[in-house]
C-alpha cells in the first residue's frame, strides 16, 4: 500500500472520529431541557432545571460545546461524574481491564474451537462433519447473548456446578479464581463468534484448497495434514484476522449484557449503571471512548491488511 | 447461413447431435426442510400474536393462577405455566411478541425505505452527495450497536416511539451500504445509458431503471435485519431500558426469570427458546432469500 493511500485512510477515520464525537455531544444538546429533567428526576422545578442547564453549559451553541468538549478530551479530561465527582477518565481506566480481559478471553475460546472445526469441515466439504458443524454454526449465530447467558448459567453453573453464578474475582486474587469467574461470561460472549469464525475460515479454506499449488503439493505426496496446515491455512486466514480485529473492537462495547447479568465491573455495566442513575456525563464519556477505540481498530486493520497479505499490496500498487 | 450449416456436410447426421436447446441444466430449486419449518413457526407466532385478544388467555397483567406454575397440559391459558406473580406466561409471550414483532417490522421497513433511498442517491450521483452520505453512515457504524441504543435511551424516556426511532437509525447504514453498492453496479449498464440518451431525467432513471433492479437484492436482507432488530430490542428490554412495565417483552421476561433460575427455570427457558426460534427462523428465511436474490452473496 502506498504511503498516500495509508494517509488518506487515516485522515478519513479522523473525520469519522470527529463526526462520532460530535454526535455524542450533540445528543445531549438536542434536548437540554429533558436532560436536566432526567438528571433531576421528579424533584425538578423550572428554576432548578434552568440552573442545571446553565451549569452543564447546555445553553450554549452546539459548536462551542463541542469544541470545549473536544479540547478537554484531547487533554484526557472527559468531565466529572455528576454523581460521584470522580473524573470520567479515571472511571474508564478502572473498568477497562475487566472488559478487555473478557473480550480477549472470549476471542481465544472462539479461535480455539472454531479453527479446528473449520479445518475438519473444509477437509471434506459436504461430508457429515461439514453439514453438522454448519448446522450448529447457523443455530448458534441465532443465540443472542441475553438468551445464551442465562441458559449457560442454568446448565453449567446451577446444574453441573462448574462455575460461580455471578461476581468477579480480580486478577490480584490469583489467576485461578480470576479465570473461574471470567470463563463462563467469556463462553457466553464467544458463542456467536465461534460460529462466525468457523463459517468464514471454512469458506476461505475450501476455496484455497481448489488452487493449483495445493494440487501440486498433493501430487508431490505430501500428507493431507501437512498440506492443510502448512499450505492452506495461512493464505486462508486473512479474512479471519480482519474479522477478529473488528469483532474485538465490537466486543469492547458488546459485553454489556453479559457484564450486567454476571454483575462484572466492566465498561458495559458502567454505561448501564450510569444510564439508570442518570449520570449523562459518564455515559457521554464512555460512549465516545468506545466509539473512538472502535474506529481506531478498524483503521489499523485496514492499514495492516496490506502488511499481512502481499497480494493486497501488489493490487494496490498496480 | 449459420456456422452449423457450414459444418454440416454429413447429410444431416451431425444436425441430430447438435442440440437445438441450450444445454445449461435447469437449476432445480431445492426446498429446504428447515426453511419450510421456519415459515411455519413465524406464521404461527405472527398469527397468535395478532389474534391474542381473541384467544382464551387472561390479560398479561393479572394473575391467572398460582405463582410459578410449571408448564403442563391443562387449561390453554396455563399451558406454559405462570410467572412470579401468577401471570400467564403464554399470554405474556404473545403480548411481548407483539411488541418485538411490531418494533422489528416498523423499524426494519422504515430503515429499508430510508436507507434504500439514501443509498440510491449516493450511488447514482456520486461526488459530494456520496461523500456526505458515506461519512455519516461510517460514523453511525462506528458506534457499537448496543452502545448507540443505550446513549439514545440515556437522553429519552423509552417508549414504542423512541425505540422505533432509535432502532431505525441503528440499521439505516446497512441498507444505505447495500443499496449504494448495488446502484453503482447498475448505474453504468447499457439500458441506463440508453434511457439517459433518450432524454430521461435523473429521478426517472433512478425510479424506473435502477430501483427495480436494486430492490429485490436489498429487500432480501430485510428478514436478517428484522432478526437483528428483535435481538436489539430484546437486549434493551433485558437491561430494563426497553418498553416500560407492565407491558411484557421477551427480553424483560428473561431478565425477570433469571433470579429464580435455580427453582423455576421455565420462567427463563421458555422466553429464551421463543426468542431463539424466532431469530433462527428469520435468519433461515433471510439466508434462503439472499441466496435467491443477491447475486453477490458468495455462500
Amino acid at each position: 500500500m502506498t504511503l498516500f493511500g495509508t494517509l488518506r485512510k487515516v485522515a478519513r477515520s479522523l473525520l469519522v472520529v470527529l463526526l462520532v464525537t460530535f454526535m455524542v455531544v450533540a445528543l445531549l444538546s438536542l434536548a437540554p431541557g429533558s436532560v436536566a429533567t432526567i438528571i433531576l428526576g421528579p424533584a425538578a422545578t423550572p428554576e432548578s432545571e434552568a440552573a442545571l442547564v446553565r451549569e452543564l453549559g447546555l445553553d450554549r451553541p452546539v459548536w462551542t460545546q463541542y469544541f470545549d468538549w473536544l479540547g478537554n478530551a484531547l487533554q484526557g479530561d472527559l468531565g466529572t461524574s455528576l454523581l460521584t465527582d470522580l473524573p470520567v477518565t479515571e472511571m474508564i481506566w478502572d473498568r477497562l481491564p475487566v472488559t478487555l480481559e473478557l473480550a480477549l478471553l472470549a476471542q481465544v475460546i472462539a479461535l480455539g474451537i472454531s479453527v479446528p472445526l473449520a479445518i475438519a469441515a473444509a477437509a471434506r466439504p459436504g461430508s457429515l462433519v461439514d453439514r453438522f458443524t454448519s448446522a450448529i454454526a447457523s443455530a448458534s449465530l441465532s443465540i443472542p447473548a441475553f438468551v445464551a447467558a442465562p441458559i449457560l448459567v442454568y446448565f453449567l453453573a446451577l446444574q453441573l456446578d462448574l462455575f460461580p453464578v455471578s461476581g468477579w474475582n480480580d486478577i490480584s486474587e490469583g489467576l485461578g479464581p480470576n479465570l473461574e469467574s471470567a470463563l463462563l461470561p467469556a463462553i457466553a460472549i464467544a458463542l456467536p463468534e465461534i460460529a462466525a469464525f468457523q463459517r468464514l475460515l471454512r469458506t476461505d479454506l475450501v476455496s484455497t484448497l481448489r488452487e493449483d499449488y495445493i494440487a501440486a503439493a498433493r501430487a508431490k505426496g505430501m500428507s493431507p495434514r501437512f498440506v492443510m496446515l502448512r499450505h492452506a491455512l495461512r493464505p486462508s486466514s486473512f479474512s479471519l484476522i480482519t474479522l477478529l480485529a473488528i469483532s474485538t473492537g465490537r466486543l469492547l462495547g458488546g459485553t454489556v449484557i453479559v457484564e450486567t447479568l454476571f454483575s462484572l465491573p466492566g465498561l458495559g455495566s458502567l454505561v448501564v449503571n450510569s444510564i439508570t442513575s442518570r449520570d449523562v456525563i459518564v455515559v457521554q464519556g464512555v460512549v465516545a471512548f468506545i466509539a473512538v477505540i472502535y474506529v481506531a481498530l478498524n483503521t489499523a486493520v485496514d492499514v495492516g491488511y496490506g502488511l499481512l497479505d502481499p497480494r493486497v499490496r501488489k493490487e494496490a500498487r498496480a | 447461413m449459420t456456422q452449423i450449416d457450414i459444418l454440416d456436410q454429413t447429410g444431416g447426421a451431425l444436425a441430430e447431435s447438435v442440440p437445438s436447446e441450450p444445454v445449461v441444466p435447469v437449476v432445480r430449486q431445492r426446498r429446504s426442510f428447515s426453511v419450510g419449518l421456519s415459515y411455519l413457526w413465524l406464521g404461527l407466532v405472527v398469527a397468535l400474536a395478532a389474534l391474542v385478544p381473541l384467544l382464551p388467555v387472561s390479560d398479561f397483567d393479572i394473575a391467572a393462577g398460582d405463582p410459578r406454575l410449571s408448564p403442563g397440559f391443562g387449561p390453554f391459558d396455563l399451558l406454559l405455566g405462570t410467572d412470579n406473580f401468577g401471570r400467564s406466561i403464554l399470554s405474556r409471550i404473545l403480548y411481548g411478541g407483539r411488541v418485538s414483532l411490531v418494533i422489528g417490522l416498523v423499524a426494519g421497513v422504515l430503515a429499508f425505505v430510508i436507507g434504500t433511498f439514501l443509498g440510491l442517491l449516493a450511488g447514482y450521483f456520486g461526488r459530494w452527495v456520496d461523500a456526505v452520505i458515506t461519512y455519516v453512515t461510517d460514523a453511525l457504524l462506528a458506534f457499537p450497536p448496543l452502545i448507540l441504543l443505550l446513549s439514545i435511551s440515556a437522553v429519552t424516556k423509552p417508549s414504542l416511539f423512541t425505540l422505533c426511532v432509535g432502532l431505525t437509525i441503528l440499521v439505516i447504514p446497512s441498507f444505505v451500504r447495500l443499496s449504494r453498492a448495488n446502484t453503482i453496479a447498475w448505474r453504468s449498464r447499457e439500458f441506463v445509458r440508453a434511457a439517459r440518451n433518450m432524454g430521461a431525467t435523473s429521478p426517472r432513471i433512478m425510479r424506473r431503471e435502477i430501483l427495480p433492479n436494486v430492490l429485490p437484492t436489498v429487500a432480501s436482507y430485510l428478514p436478517l435485519v428484522i432478526a437483528s432488530l428483535i435481538v436489539a430490542e430484546g437486549s434493551l428490554s433485558f437491561l430494563g431500558l426497553g418498553i416500560p412495565a407492565p407491558t411484557p417483552s421477551w427480553g424483560g421476561m428473561i431478565s425477570e426469570g433469571k433470579d429464580s433460575l435455580s427453582d423455576s427455570p421455565h420462567l427463563t427457558l421458555i422466553p429464551a427458546l421463543v426468542v431463539f426460534l424466532t431469530v433462527f427462523a428469520l435468519n433461515q428465511i433471510g439466508d434462503s432469500l439472499r441466496a435467491r436474490f443477491d447475486r453477490t452473496a458468495a455462500d
